[in-house]
């Protein structure tokens, strides 16, 4: 009996949304009367970041500082439609939707300031700080806050954009069952290293070194945020998380999440994330989804470790002491 | 059932309610008094969401009858900041990126905040024993763990 150390190594492509249906989300842009731009969208915002990531796709195609942009994602009753924030979705397909709406509503925009400057809208770009300029003549400019009022109380113009993200549904061909189920894929890399007692069936893990592949990082550090959490969330769902644990009664199952085992704070392991960018042909400003991809590399690196160190294959999560002691039992030579 | 009258500082302001007897602290600070900074969790002592500081220690609210903190000193992260600035420890949660759907946050501040009064320079060990009764979903507690220790640092700065 002994504390066996082993590593494991794993790979995924992982696709970014899903394409049963179009995958759609949509979004809707408008300036008030001040200039400021407000995003609507159903998409939720789960602690991710989805609203911060949306006012900088809307403020970068506009032309505007990303703090005037304000971004409502209250409620699916009101707001135009989405499929929801999961999949690795929320940045790729509402980033689409809101790159297409902002583009719109700034032809509006520009189209005012143009009549404003008495000059052609192809002529004028905007300074990023709030200014709409003409082109090589940038003494000649207007405040987007001065366009907007002559929007809304001399031209009677709406500053507003439609948006939407929608792929056609792929089927499968008849004679090779080929389809096209994703359009962007993100990629994953990790090793673990783990420690298993083959006494009492407990693994720790010692360091996991993860490398993300995720197109764009629009957010760098809001991305490592995700990318930490994500590690973690894989050795979770590797080693602790499930609404059975005592098996085999069901009646001795947890009954709330008070019993839902999860790693805590003295139980992490050493955790490393290096971010490959590598800007996606169809992501807005080249993002792919790093969400949900980024815990489940992870999961099998785990799984090959614990085979390394202790010779055992086990194929259902989580692994618990329990599964590796029976396993081992198995494997012993009698 | 007759109510029952309480009365204890919350961060410093005299607070009075007639309560029903048996309301938890977290009940009595959420819904009658409208400190909603201590979240309700799990209301079994499991999560450590509604962590809040009675008396200079750590205590979890949703197991605190209100009635038993007549004359206390009541501290939650509602009161932390001071003339419009962040407390350190909001100021490094800020920085480190340790927070993402943010309803562990308060209690987890709380809990950094009873550690390094106590300890001001703690140990990773002493941090990570600190905040062992208090559950994130989101993080992966690595950067909840950073930003206490980068608190710590930039305390022992201003006293220094």
């Amino acid at each position: 009996m002994a504390i066996r150390r082993g590593r494991g190594v794993a790979a995924i492509n992982y696709p970014t949304g899903m394409n049963l249906g179009g995958d759609p989300t949509q979004a809707l842009v408008h300036s008030t009367p001040t200039g400021n731009f407000m995003v609507t969208l159903s998409s939720v915002d789960l602690g991710q970041g989805m609203k911060q990531i949306m006012a900088q796709i809307c403020a970068e195609t506009i032309g505007v500082p990303t703090d005037r942009v304000v971004v409502d994602t209250a409620d699916t009753d009101t707001g135009p439609h989405c499929m929801g924030t999961f999949a690795s979705r929320g940045t790729h397909r509402a980033g689409n939707a809101v790159i297409q709406a902002a583009r719109e509503a700034r032809q509006v925009m520009l189209e005012v300031a143009a009549e404003e400057l008495e000059v052609n809208a192809s002529d004028l770009e905007t300074d990023g700080q709030g200014n709409i300029i003409v082109k090589g003549a940038p003494q000649k400019s207007i405040s987007i806050f001065d366009v907007a009022l002559s929007a809304h109380f001399k031209r009677g113009r709406s500053i507003s954009g439609r948006g939407m993200f929608l792929i056609p549904r792929s089927y499968p061909e008849k004679e090779t069952g080929a389809m096209k189920p994703s359009t962007c894929y993100a990629h994953a890399c990790t090793v673990a290293e783990v420690e298993v007692d083959d006494e009492t069936g407990e693994v720790t893990v010692l360091t996991v070194k993860n490398v993300f592949e995720i197109g764009r990082a629009l957010n760098p550090k809001m991305v490592e945020q995700q990318l930490v959490g994500g590690s973690w969330m894989g050795i979770s769902h590797a080693l602790y998380e499930t609404t059975e644990p005592y098996y085999p009664s069901r009646d001795h199952g947890g009954t709330d999440f008070n019993q839902y085992l999860m790693p805590g704070p003295g139980d992490l392991a050493k955790t490393e994330i290096i971010v490959l960018e590598r800007p996606s042909a169809d992501g807005p400003y080249g993002a792919k989804g790093p969400g949900e991809m980024c815990a489940n590399p992870q999961i099998p690196a785990v799984a090959n470790a614990i085979f390394d160190a202790v010779g055992v294959r086990i194929d259902t999560l989580p692994i618990t002491p329990e599964r590796i002691l029976r396993a081992l039992k198995a494997h012993a030579p009698n | 059932m007759a109510k029952v009258p309480v009365q204890f500082t919350l961060n410093g302001s005299e607070k009075a309610e007639f309560i029903d007897s048996g309301t938890t602290l977290l009940h009595a600070l959420r819904d009658k008094i409208g400190d909603t900074s201590p979240k309700g969790g799990c209301h079994q002592g499991t999560c450590g969401a509604c962590s809040i500081i009675i008396d200079g220690e750590l205590r979890l609210s949703c197991l605190t009858l209100a009635e038993t903190c007549n004359g206390a000193d009541v501290r939650t992260t509602a009161g932390l900041s001071e003339g419009g600035g962040l407390h350190p420890l909001q100021r490094a949660f800020l920085d480190a990126f340790a927070t993402q759907c943010g309803f562990c946050t308060p209690g987890m501040i709380m809990a950094a905040k009873v550690l390094l009064d106590h300890t001001p320079n703690p140990s990773r060990e002493e941090v990570v024993e600190a905040l062992s009764g208090n559950i994130c979903r989101c993080t992966g507690y690595e950067p909840i763990i950073q930003a206490v220790l980068t608190a710590a640092r930039s305390n022992s700065q201003n006293v220094a």
